[in-house]
């Protein structure tokens, strides 16, 4: 097979451009008769399904939640980049573009990733338009802040809350098509297998959750939204219920995996405190505009604080160590992502880490604080304000930029952070890796496209924050409503798709198998026992750093963990009602099998680049070492139950010069 | 720690349900829903039937986690989540009782869980800016006061949860829907359309059967989010004004 990835010919900049305004259109009046089948309402989804129906198609959107506005776009918090230039500081399409080809580790497809930044300055008008409270300053207009891995202020946010007002955004601008019936909402339906007519994408198959009924629905195409796989891992910042199903069947049908072992492990969330812990969660990469990162310098602190003899305050500052102001003092604390993570990993390798497990390094606050406290007293006319005075207006600031995480924080933890250093530690997150898709956001399998953190395509090897959003919402916004045109203009003569046809007949056989397999396996041991198992066998293997011994021997542990699962789970209940354990049952199933594609792509990649790090590839400095001669590549792999089938799609890079990253 | 836990069960919508008992071992670090975790396990290794919960993001954010814990919406802690709660709130030896959110506009599903889609109805009835995409102009072009957009924000932060419902005598969704209102109306891009959209709102509210609004407070008490009654009086305001509009 080989992959063609439809970038349109042109200068980078002009691609686009030229490419909307050729690209075929469908008629006002045939878009009328023309079916999507959209699943998921995350930002890309909803995005998505709600510009589809202003747009004339008839629309149907799914979501296994109760309502699409529960999608875990909502957690999301920094914010969202956008290259506006507001600040005035030198930003630019083009460097929003550089920025994030670097940032990914040069793994990224440059058209697309270009495409990107040029839309995303329309995403931030659109929500603005849509009500979405952005922060602003005194004077009313739209504030800004830095994430990691850039130099400009680039980054629009909503408190610590941007996901969720974004989402809403979505949400309603859905919600408003849906009241004019161009779309058509199933809550509480989860795809369970996707259907194709003569080799292209026609329709889904549904397990309703409240009746257990398994249902076809018939389109045009199908147009997937779904979010990432990062909860393969168990323990991760992703919501419970986020799963890979709807991806993983439609790469059992044909679309292929790219890049699975890309994963993204974010630096700072707050630690696991026991075995019965169910999620993970997320502080905010924003906090670094103003956090400092440090471990104690003597392991002898270290332990005294494992052991709760002392605590941050008792370190005086000669015997700290800010490890990432002193490996990367040209970025500090605001290194990428994958960066922070593997320090703080390191740190902890060194016995450094600071909480009863040893797996935590100090988030502090303190030097912030003085400082917005002394500007303050500044403002306020305070002449020689109190160390008190300081501490006290300092706290107020860094409550209104980040009140709301530090109260999470301190709910979680039982710790006052404005008091003590948060401690936090990497956790999985994010997914980079997903289904391969071209230039049009269109899969191998004609008819069905991918958006959001369901595709593999913009973010390479490592995302920058505050760009997840950024693409979600400009896949769905502004990417698809044009480029599904190239595939619905050939099927203008396409009546409406029979969901009664033998391929959908055939296809829901398969699922109600596939449940009444599950069902009958009648064996000793939970869902949620088998799940955990898989996550500490990925994390133990797969995780921040893998070597070729561990890949392979985690590979044959996650098909033993297949067969018992097969062999001795546990569901309890009938598929015929409201059953939350089948529901996952089937999610852990495709889990199982896309773990060992993680592995088999990562033993494949003989190099280190972003969040993927082979230990056997790095440089003297325990940097990532990149293998660019012979791993320039997309790997996109074709499911098969004994070796999966690796494709190749080379990555050329015209504009860009690759570069060993450095943030130093 | 360990504690008993007084469950509401109920097989389905038809049926009728009833409290059971259950004994489970706890550690003061647990998240509330980690806790029914263990129990579910516990349950699931006897071949019993797990109790029913809805939850998803957990950390506060998404709305769907939805318990009344010794009879208030969320449970004991001012301004969390059920699923923020932990367990250092409880002490060893306690009694808690967990039940659904009970509102007349929405149905118990199982157990715990209930149907909540009476909100997206109210939101579909003009919860939006009629704007379509690629239509705006520059995010920029409209400077929004600090203050006012702080104000939008407040209560655009509600996370549709239905605490509000849940803690009302009379099962009102004023709260949900004035926030809404509110968070439109006083953004300039959303005056536009702020007496219909008020209008069309309170219409679907009362459609869906909740409850009237007698000022008791419980909403803005049990709110995770903390949303302000005074939402509620705006909504008041604008509806009263709208009726006196001569627009259409």
């Amino acid at each position: 097979m080989s992959l063609k990835n439809n970038v349109p010919e042109g200068p980078l900049a002009d691609k686009w451009t030229k490419y909307k305004s050729t690209m075929n259109l469908v008629a006002p009046n045939n878009k009328r008769r023309i079916e999507i089948i959209v699943v998921g309402t995350g930002l890309a989804g909803a995005s998505a399904a709600a510009t589809l129906g202003e747009l004339g198609y008839q629309v149907k959107c799914f979501t296994f939640h109760d309502s699409p506005r529960r999608a875990h776009s909502i957690a999301a918090q920094g914010g969202i980049n956008a290259a506006k230039n507001y600040q005035n500081d030198g930003d630019s399409a083009y460097r929003l573009f550089y920025d994030t080809i670097k940032g990914g580790d040069y793994r990224s497809r440059e058209a697309n990733v270009h495409r990107l930044a040029e839309v995303s300055t329309e995403i931030i008008d659109q929500c603005v338009a849509q009500g979405v409270p952005f922060a602003r300053e005194y004077g009313g207009l739209l504030a800004n802040r830095s994430f990691g891995g850039v130099q400009v202020s680039r980054t629009f946010y909503a408190r610590g809350q941007t996901g969720q007002q974004l989402l809403i955004g979505a949400y309603q601008a859905l919600s408003r098509q849906i009241a004019r019936g161009s779309v058509t909402m199933y809550n509480r339906h989860e795809m369970l297998d996707l259907v194709k007519v003569d080799g292209k994408a026609r329709g889904i198959i549904c397990r309703n959750l409240l009746t257990g009924e398994i249902e076809r629905f018939a389109a045009h195409c199908v147009v997937l939204a779904t979010g990432g796989y990062g909860n393969v891992f168990y323990l991760s910042t992703n919501a419970m219920a986020s799963n890979v199903t709807a991806a993983w069947k439609s790469v059992k049908k044909g679309a292929l995996m790219a890049n699975p072992c890309y994963t993204q492990i974010h630096p700072t969330c707050i630690p696991v405190s026991g075995e019965y812990q169910s999620k993970l969660t997320l502080m905010s990469e924003s906090l670094r505009n103003d956090g400092r990162v440090w471990v104690p310098n003597k392991v002898s602190d270290a332990e005294a604080i494992q052991r709760g003899e002392k605590n941050a305050l008792d370190i005086p500052e000669e015997d700290r160590d800010y490890y990432l102001e002193r490996r990367y003092p040209a970025f500090g604390n605001l290194v990428p992502r994958d960066v922070a993570s593997r320090a703080a990993k390191v740190a902890c390798d060194e016995g450094k880490g600071v909480s009863k497990t040893g797996l935590a390094v100090f988030l502090d606050f303190a030097s912030a604080i003085e400082r917005y406290g002394k500007a303050e007293a500044l403002m306020a006319g305070i002449s020689n304000p109190s160390k008190e005075k300081i501490t006290e207006l300092g706290r107020a600031v860094i409550k209104k930029k980040y009140g709301n995480l530090f109260q999470m924080y301190e709910k979680i933890t039982g710790e006052n952070p404005y008091k003590l250093p948060m401690k936090i530690y990497p956790a999985v997150h994010y997914t980079m890796g997903g289904i391969w898709v071209d230039y049009n956001l269109q899969t191998n399998v004609p008819g069905l496209f991918a958006l959001g953190e369901s595709n593999f395509s913009d973010h390479g090897a490592n995302r920058l924050g505050a760009s997840a959003l950024m693409q979600g919402l400009a896949d769905g916004y502004f990417v698809i409503p044009y480029t599904i045109g190239q595939f619905l203009s050939k099927e203008i003569r396409t009546p409406a798709i029979d969901p009664n046809g033998p391929e959908f007949i055939q296809a829901e056989k398969e699922v109600k198998e596939k449940i009444n397999q599950l069902m009958g396996i009648q064996g000793n041991q939970s869902v949620e026992s088998f799940h955990r198992k898989l996550g500490k066998i990925m994390w133990e293997y797969c995780g921040m750093a893998r070597n070729a011994e561990g890949l392979k021997k985690g590979r044959q542990m996650i098909r033993d963990l297949r067969k018992e699962f097969y062999s001795d789970v546990f569901i309890p209940g009938t598929n015929d009602e409201y059953n939350p354990e089948l529901e996952k049952a089937m999610r852990v199933a495709d889990f199982l099998e896309l773990g060992e594609v993680m592995m088999v792509d990562a033993l494949n990649r003989e190099e280190s680049c972003g969040g993927h790090f082979r230990e056997e590839h790095q440089s003297e400095e325990g940097e990532a070492k990149r293998n660019d001669a012979d791993y320039t590549y997309v790997a996109a792999w074709e499911w098969n139950e004994e070796n999966p089938i690796l494709h190749k799609e080379d990555l050329v890079f015209e504009n860009v010069e690759l570069k060993t990253r450095s943030y130093k | 720690m360990k504690l008993t836990l007084k469950i509401w069960r109920q097989k389905n919508q038809s049926s009728k349900g009833a409290f059971e008992s259950y004994q489970v071992e706890a550690d003061e670090h647990m998240s509330f829903l980690e806790m029914l975790d263990v129990l579910n396990e516990q349950l699931i290794s006897e071949k019993k039937s797990p109790v029913a919960f809805e939850h998803d993001c957990r950390e506060g954010i998404c709305g769907t986690c939805n318990l009344v814990i010794d009879g208030r919406p969320h449970g004991p802690s001012q301004g969390t989540t059920t699923c923020q709660l932990h367990m250092r709130s409880f002490k060893d030896g306690d009694t808690i009782h967990i039940e659904p959110f009970r509102a007349r506009s929405f149905p118990i599903i199982k157990d715990l869980v209930v149907d909540r889609t009476a909100f997206d109805r109210i939101i579909q009835s003009g919860g939006y800016v009629s704007v379509n995409t690629g239509q705006a102009q520059d995010g920029n072009a409209i400077p929004i006061e600090g203050n006012t957009a702080a104000k939008a924000f407040d209560s655009a932060t509600c996370i549709g949860c239905g605490a509000c419902v849940a803690a009302c005598p009379n099962g009102s969704a004023m709260l949900f829907t004035s926030a809404k209102v509110q968070h439109l109306g006083l953004l300039p891009q959303g005056k536009v359309e702020h007496k219909s959209r008020v209008q069309k709102m309170v219409a679907q509210m009362d459609k869906e059967g909740f409850g009237f609004c007698s000022n008791v407070g419980a909403c803005e008490a049990e709110c995770p989010k903390e949303i302000s009654i005074d939402n509620i009086a705006a909504m008041n305001r604008g509806f009263v004004g709208s009726m006196f509009s001569t627009e259409e």
